[in-house]
């Protein structure tokens, strides 16, 4: 009985928990239940997706990469800079800070894999180093455009209206972060649960002993989720600077929590109990609603944090009673 | 003598399944009567049943003649029913006195509040001194016994209490030879004082030197009980498994080829020697040592799991270097790793995901995953191997060891490798599954496929070896013919030729009967 209920649960909890919370909303509130608020809600939630699903790549090959969110701040003032300091072609904008995921993404695998520092550490360590690496290079400043220099003069460059539709634009009735987001939710679901590289890596994170008797080459395994998700940190922060219009710093150090508890929320859903690109995506979805809901109510934005960490905790709750429960006879 | 227990016609059902039909086992007081039977044949519910911990759903438990009901530990202690588990640590408490875990019960059940301590050590060590083993202080933390302490203090712990009944599960699994000669002569004690003790054991010469009568079990139904000075191993092995499928564990020639592995000079920075030597296709070479002598090592270097190895490898006759499991497979060459649970397999993961995972490329077309061959491939090992498993999606956590190791053995097939490594694969696998994988060792074998049996169980490296090289500190030191092979003469190399006799000539009695089981 007490197991059923828990399997039931562990199956459908989240889902339940969608729907209630939806509900409870639209009681309350006729602005929350509209075409307008959700698509904003996806809009909101689309950055914290794309560092999500970095986070997911990292999980399923059983590490935790702790650095997207500075990854990801580094490369909205890289991104900015690009245009405002230095006038670059769109295309090089896009593709520099995508290299820098790359690069964080390769120095993570590299502390991890040949030095052999625990994954958390590891990246704890780097999620310092590249936060710091972000603050040197803009001085402590926001980028903005034809910003005071401060070596005299204004800045030569602007975000380009082109660059500002990735993060504002509308294309088919919805914006154009939100299509951004459901391909690369679609693409990571696509290569997880379908392609021969998704399964080398779950069975790497599985039992990276067997995987490397088996034939897998772990340290080119886990360097490969590193990078992805070095990568997407990077897109999420291509993506933040075009939505907002600057390069704020530290702009990812808040989202790394949500990112975080997105993904445990996932584990959850439909009985997973594995980190998968679409239960990311709907853990994202859970907060998202969760957090729009309660601005409607007037919550201070203050106390959003106390949301997001106990949705974390009741993910996680969920996920290591039902781990106890399955493996209990093993 | 008299008879002092009869279970009868127990049966027990934990859901859909039946663990227990007819279970019968009768015990008279001063015997020794050992519980026999493949894994999964009823043993444990029984000696659950016995000491409390399940009730059964039918049958009668007679102790003296008189029907009694045990539905918790508790009950069974107080009818003098003890039961020495195999995992003694779960039942010490590390941080007490060897007195105090002694005396344990008798605190559990009450009693006055403040505890003498020097009454309690006197008790215990009385208790000792009737097991021989007043060599252990009784002041001394439980913590930092040696396993087989720790067993008599469990002993001890049934004998305060006067125990009628003791049963004892696998005790000996983790034993030393010596340790288990001290145990045995305790159990022999226990029972000259009238004590009756059920023996469980997997290894037949144990249960032929201790046992006064042995009752077999199978699929849950009480098979037969013998007189053990009149019975042999087998026609306990016949019982156990239903059908005389012992023949297989015994030798059979087939043909062999030219050479498909020849190693010269191979060494690592630690354990590993100056190893030559060579398999033939179609030939089975057994590398057997004892515990230590470096055969795991071997195996992994081989196939490239290892640091810093240095030496040739000759694969069909091609020098191939070797620097990461994925060049040995890419070169032919398949290992089945000694510990499978936590080097061979992926046990959160379906059956299917398992099976397929060495050859992905041949499970999947450009990029993508085609989960129909994958089934289809699943099944086929499933029939092959004679696996016990709901489906193609069963977590391989459900199945039992036997049935793990055959995925761990099957899902290589795929492949159609050269040369096949096996690290210990009858490891804590009973003897149904252990006659299953000798045959597909042989079929490997017979259809060309060099074979090497890693094992420190020497019996069974000689029934399936057709040359066996035997390994001691690193080295190998001894190369037998199948005619030269013989317990004796691989003991002695194995042991680098410098043991005691007499000690060597024990192991041997131990070693001389075919099998355990």
């Amino acid at each position: 009985m007490k197991e059923n209920a828990v399997q039931f649960l562990f199956k459908y909890g989240a889902i339940i928990l969608l729907i209630a919370i939806i509900l409870y909303f639209s009681s309350i509130s006729d602005a929350f239940f509209s075409y307008g608020n959700f698509s904003d809600i996806l809009r909101s939630i689309s950055i914290v997706t794309l560092l999500a699903l970095g986070v997911t790549f990292t999980l399923v090959v059983d590490g935790f990469d702790l650095s997207v969110g500075s990854t990801m701040s580094l490369s909205t003032v890289v991104t900015a800079s690009l245009m405002v300091w230095y006038d670059m072609p769109l295309w090089l904008v896009l593709l520099l800070p995508l290299l820098i995921g790359v690069a964080v993404g390769l120095v993570n695998s590299f502390l991890i894999t040949v030095i052999g520092i625990p994954d958390l550490l590891a990246t704890l360590s780097m999620m310092y180093i590249v936060a710091g690496l972000h603050r040197t290079y803009t001085e402590g400043y926001s980028i903005y455009n034809n910003m005071p220099l401060t070596s005299g003069g204004t800045a030569p460059g602007q975000l380009s209206e082109a660059f500002l539709w990735i993060g504002q634009g509308q294309m088919l009735g919805l914006p154009v972060p939100v299509w951004i987001m459901v391909v690369m939710v679609l693409a990571a679901y696509v290569i997880l649960n379908h392609t021969r590289w998704g399964r080398i890596l779950y069975m790497t994170g599985g039992n990276a002993e067997a995987a490397t008797l088996s034939g897998v080459n772990v340290k080119r395994v886990k360097t490969s989720a590193y990078i992805i998700s070095g990568v997407f940190a990077s897109m999420a922060g291509i993506l933040f600077t075009a939505r907002v219009g600057s390069g704020q710093i530290d702009a990812g150090a808040p989202l790394l929590m949500e990112a975080v508890a997105a993904v445990f929320v996932g584990y959850s859903v439909l009985g997973a109990g594995k980190p998968n690109a679409l239960g990311t995506f709907f853990g994202a979805a859970v907060i998202g609603i969760l957090l729009n809901g309660l601005t409607i109510q007037n919550l201070p934005y203050y106390a959003f944090d106390i949301i997001k960490g106990a949705v974390l905790v009741a993910a996680l709750a969920v996920t290591y009673v039902y781990a106890k429960n399955k493996f209990a006879k093993t | 003598m008299a008879e002092l227990l009869n279970m009868q016609a127990i049966g027990k059902r934990f859901g859909n399944v039946t663990a227990l039909e007819n279970g019968q086992l009768a015990l008279e007081k001063g015997e020794v009567h050992a519980l026999l039977g493949v894994n999964g044949a009823g043993k444990s519910t029984m000696i659950k049943i016995l000491s409390g911990v399940y009730g059964q759903d039918s049958g009668e438990i007679r102790l003296n003649g008189e029907i009694i009901s045990l539905r918790s530990p508790k009950q069974a202690k107080e009818h003098g029913i003890y039961c020495v588990y195999q995992e003694v640590d779960t039942a010490i408490v590390a941080e007490l006195t060897v007195a105090e875990n002694i005396l344990m019960d008798s605190f559990a059940a009450g009693g006055s509040f403040l505890l003498s301590k020097q009454k309690i050590n006197k008790q215990a060590r009385e208790a000792l001194v009737q097991l021989q083993s007043e060599e252990i202080s009784v002041t001394r933390k439980a913590g930092t016994l040696t396993l087989a302490e720790k067993q008599l203090v469990l002993i001890a712990r049934a004998l305060v209490h006067s125990a009628k009944i003791i049963i004892f599960d696998e005790p000996t699994a983790p034993l030393s030879l010596t340790e288990s000669d001290k145990l045995f002569s305790v159990i022999q004690k226990l029972s000259s004082e009238g004590v009756g003790c059920v023996f469980i054991s997997h290894r037949l010469p144990e249960v032929f030197e201790i046992s006064d009568r042995i009752t077999v079990m199978r699929e849950g139904k009480w098979v037969n009980t013998f007189v053990t000075a009149e019975s042999d191993s087998e026609g306990i092995i016949e019982a156990m498994l239903g059908e005389a499928l012992s023949h297989e564990l015994e030798y059979q020639t087939h043909p062999t080829g030219d050479n498909v592995l020849e190693v010269r000079g191979l060494s690592d920075s630690e354990k590993l020697k100056d190893i030559s030597f060579s398999v033939k296709a179609g030939e089975i070479v057994g590398i057997v040592g004892l515990v230590g002598a470096g055969k795991t090592e071997l195996a992994k270097a081989l196939f490239g799991a290892a640091n810093s190895v240095s030496g040739s490898v000759e694969i069909a006759g091609k020098q191939t270097r070797i620097k990461h499991p994925e060049d040995a497979i890419r070169a032919g060459m398949t290992l089945i790793p000694e510990e499978r649970r936590k080097e061979g397999l992926f046990v959160h993961e379906t059956l299917r995901a398992n099976a397929s995972f060495p050859n992905l490329r041949k499970f999947s077309t450009k990029l993508f995953m085609n989960k129909s061959a994958e089934n289809k491939f699943a099944e086929d090992i499933i029939g092959k191997l004679k696996i016990k498993t709901g489906n193609t999606e069963t977590p391989l956590v459900h199945l039992s060891g036997g049935n793990q190791q055959k995925v761990a053995i099957g899902k290589w097939m795929s492949l159609d490798s050269l040369l096949y490594l096996f690290d210990e694969p009858t490891k804590g696998v009973d003897i149904g599954a252990k006659v299953d994988i000798f045959k597909l060792i042989r079929e490997l074998a017979g259809s060309g496929k060099g074979c090497l049996y890693f094992s420190s169980e020497i019996h069974e490296a000689i029934s399936i070896s057709d040359r066996v090289l035997v390994m001691y500190d690193g080295q190998i030191v001894k190369e037998l013919s199948r005619q030269e092979a013989t317990q004796e003469r691989i003991l002695l190399y194995a042991s680098g030729g410098k043991e005691e006799l007499n000690q060597t000539e024990k192991l041997i009695e131990r070693e001389r009967s075919p099998i355990s089981v």
